[in-house]
């Protein structure tokens, strides 16, 4: 389904290389864990694949579904079933959070050629995807994650991807904000989307998110690259022992 | 020695005079009327259209930005449906006014009837000597509504005056009183069309007795030629509440004043405007709000859309008198700048004589919040939907505000409307 390769990649601004040479192939129906110390690129790595043009791809390819998405914006992205959930949800004040649904939904039913979800089924399909995380019916008369709390804003992503139905879900640093119970509806979310046609990429952190959301496989992200790849056992193996180690194996 | 000479007069006002020559005898009005008429005339011939040298009217050079007094309005024009449905239309059309009826507690007569009787002949005075919309209003002025609210009177429809005009010259007039305790809503709505070149004038007098509370809406929507000065003068008795609206999403040169008098211990007003600017339009916002007693509130919110070659203006004058303690008075003028050519010029200037009081003001400009647009569209909604969403939710943040769901419904759907026509 995503085949990245030997990607190289920089800041637009300053031309500072973050991704250096990565190579990453997720297949349909798997979940990968991507984790890495602070500063490895994981972020940009999840920006650049959703179509953030403060980046600049110098070499390399990403191909979805066996096609090239460089040229792609991140709207046309997201109509091909690309979905990032963000790691800070930006808040966007006077957009309401239905209307945005709404047209999100639309949109991409549009770019695929779909007819337009008539409001009544909207609403219906809204509440219970709502219901199923926990999410308060009154947070989404709100403007979009404006004075949402941290944990409310992570379910509000979920919400988005579990409507939007993607097939390449990228999970940024999901657990980061969450408590223990936000933790387990949020990963009973997203485990609710595994499915033999989509995959899902978690990037984060800590062990503690893949135990709730267990992983196919595990990739170490280093200096802009994957220095090792295993199963689920690479991070136990992480937890216990730290990146050390790898990065002097891979040096 | 140096001799002042007096400019010669442009085609502009020679074609003023030009066109009271040719009314003078048709206007309504008894012999005092026609006397304030006359004082008003001959104001603006004195000291012609305002220019930028004249401080309230620096950043609209009138002067140099009217082009072309056309006659009597000649192009067909009819009312229009209401912006609410169920609202109760008042018309003027092309100038005249109808003979609509008035809800339960509501005294409405046309203005003509108070300038025929004489009646009107005080309110035909200019606040000063730059009050050029209140000199050419009260020379030409022909006709509007002049309408009361009982006291204690609570008006359940939304009352629509509806300003009809397909070019021509227009000056209306529109007078209310609220009672004590009356509330109301009021839409003021300037429909236009994309004809000829039409100049009009419209007069708002304002008077809320004590506890009265109002919901004033100003919706200007006039065509891309036309030429529109549009005034609300205001004051607020006791505990009275005004909440004023003002919608600019038309014309060609736009000049909306509004002076607004907190007089009565308890008052509070509050301004929200919305001001859409394209093409190659001038729009002008001018407030002067004063606090003359203790304990009064304001807040006034101005935001501003600017495309293409757009220039927009808001000037906000707040003065606190001396004896006008514990006043709250805020003000912020925020602008989406989404041209390189497009322009607008922000001037607050707080005038405060007591020593205890809140007063604040603010003026952003900004653009497009790129992380904005970016998650937006990494949800699949494209850059020109995104664009829209986001600045449809700049202005809307105010509309929201309103009380009454229709309404908020109906000028959502206008600003949607205009971004998709505009963007």
């Amino acid at each position: 389904m995503l085949e990245i390769k030997n990607l190289h990649a920089r800041i637009a601004d300053d031309g500072t290389e973050i991704i250096r040479g990565l190579n990453l192939t997720v297949k349909a129906g798997e979940v990968a864990a991507i984790m890495g110390p602070n500063g490895s690129g994981k972020s940009t790595l999840s920006y650049i694949l959703a179509g953030r043009d403060d980046y600049e791809v110098t070499e390399g390819d990403i191909l979805y579904n066996g096609e090239s998405i460089l040229g792609l914006d991140p709207s046309e992205r997201a109509a091909k079933g690309i979905f990032l959930a963000f790691q800070y949800p930006v808040e966007i004040p006077g957009v309401a959070t239905m209307q945005f649904l709404k047209v999100a939904m639309n949109e991409q039913r549009k770019a695929r050629g779909e007819d337009e979800l008539k409001t009544p089924d909207f609403i219906r399909l809204v509440k219970e995807a709502a219901a199923s995380l926990q999410i308060d019916p009154a947070m989404l008369k709100r403007p979009l994650n404006v004075g949402f709390s941290g944990g409310e804003k992570k379910r509000a992503e979920i919400l988005q991807m579990k409507l939007l139905a993607p097939k390449l879900c990228v999970l940024d640093e999901t657990d980061s904000g969450l408590d223990i119970d936000a933790l387990k509806i949020v990963s009973d979310g997203v485990n609710a989307l595994r499915a033999p046609d989509r995959a899902i990429i978690v990037i984060t952190h800590y062990q503690r998110l893949l135990e709730h959301i267990v992983p196919d496989s595990v990739h170490v992200l280093y200096q802009g690259q994957v220095i090792k790849s295993g199963d689920k056992d690479l991070a136990l193996d992480l937890e216990a022992n730290g990146y050390a180690q790898i990065i002097e194996a891979a040096a | 020695m140096n001799m002042q000479t007096k400019p010669p007069r442009t085609a502009a006002e020679q074609a003023l005079l030009d066109s009271f020559a040719e009314k003078v005898g048709q206007l309504p009005g008894d012999a005092k009327v026609t006397l304030a008429r006359d004082r008003l005339l001959s104001a603006i011939t004195e000291t012609g259209l305002p220019t930028r040298r004249i401080e309230s009217w620096h950043y609209t050079d009138l002067r140099n930005l009217l082009r072309g007094v056309p006659g009597k309005p000649s192009g067909a024009a009819r009312a229009v449906a209401p912006l609410i449905r169920g609202a109760v239309v008042w018309p003027v059309v092309q100038g005249v006014a109808g003979n609509p009826a008035a809800p339960e507690g509501v005294d409405l007569s046309p203005f003509m009837d108070l300038l025929a009787s004489g009646e009107a002949a005080g309110m035909l005075a200019a606040r000063g000597s730059d009050d050029l919309i209140g000199q050419l209003n009260g020379a030409f002025a022909e006709d509007g509504y002049s309408f009361s609210v009982a006291a204690g009177q609570a008006v359940e429809e939304i009352i629509e005056l509806q300003s009809v005009q397909s070019g021509g010259q227009v000056h209306n007039r529109f007078v209310a009183n609220f009672g004590a305790r009356a509330s109301a809503t009021v839409i003021e709505r300037h429909v236009g069309d994309e004809g000829q070149i039409g100049l009009s004038s419209s007069i708002s007098s304002l008077d809320l007795e004590d506890g009265a509370e109002v919901t004033w809406i100003i919706l200007q929507g006039r065509g891309e030629n036309d030429q529109h000065l549009g005034q609300l003068t205001a004051r607020l008795g006791a505990d009275a509440t005004l909440k004023l609206y003002v919608i600019n999403a038309g014309g060609k040169l736009v000049r909306q004043e509004v002076h607004v008098d907190v007089a009565g211990e308890g008052a509070h007003f509050d301004l929200r405007c919305v001001n859409l600017l394209a093409g190659d339009s001038h729009t002008d916002v001018t407030l002067t709000l004063g606090h003359a007693v203790p304990h009064t509130t304001s807040k006034e919110i101005i935001r501003n859309v600017v495309l293409g070659r757009a220039r927009g203006v808001f000037q906000g004058q707040i003065r606190v008198a001396q004896a006008a303690q514990k006043t709250d008075a805020q003000m912020a003028c925020n602008t989406l700048l989404l041209s390189d050519e497009g322009e607008f010029a922000a001037k607050p200037e707080l005038e405060i004589f007591a020593d205890d009081v809140i007063c604040a003001h603010g003026a952003t400009v900004i653009d497009i919040d790129h992380n904005h647009l970016f998650y937006l569209m990494a949800r699949g909604i494209t850059e020109k939907s995104a664009r829209a969403l986001l600045v449809n939710g700049f202005v809307d943040e105010l509309i929201g505000e309103l009380a009454n769901e229709d309404l908020v419904e109906a000028l959502e759907t206008l600003i949607e409307q205009w971004l998709v026509d505009h963007g």
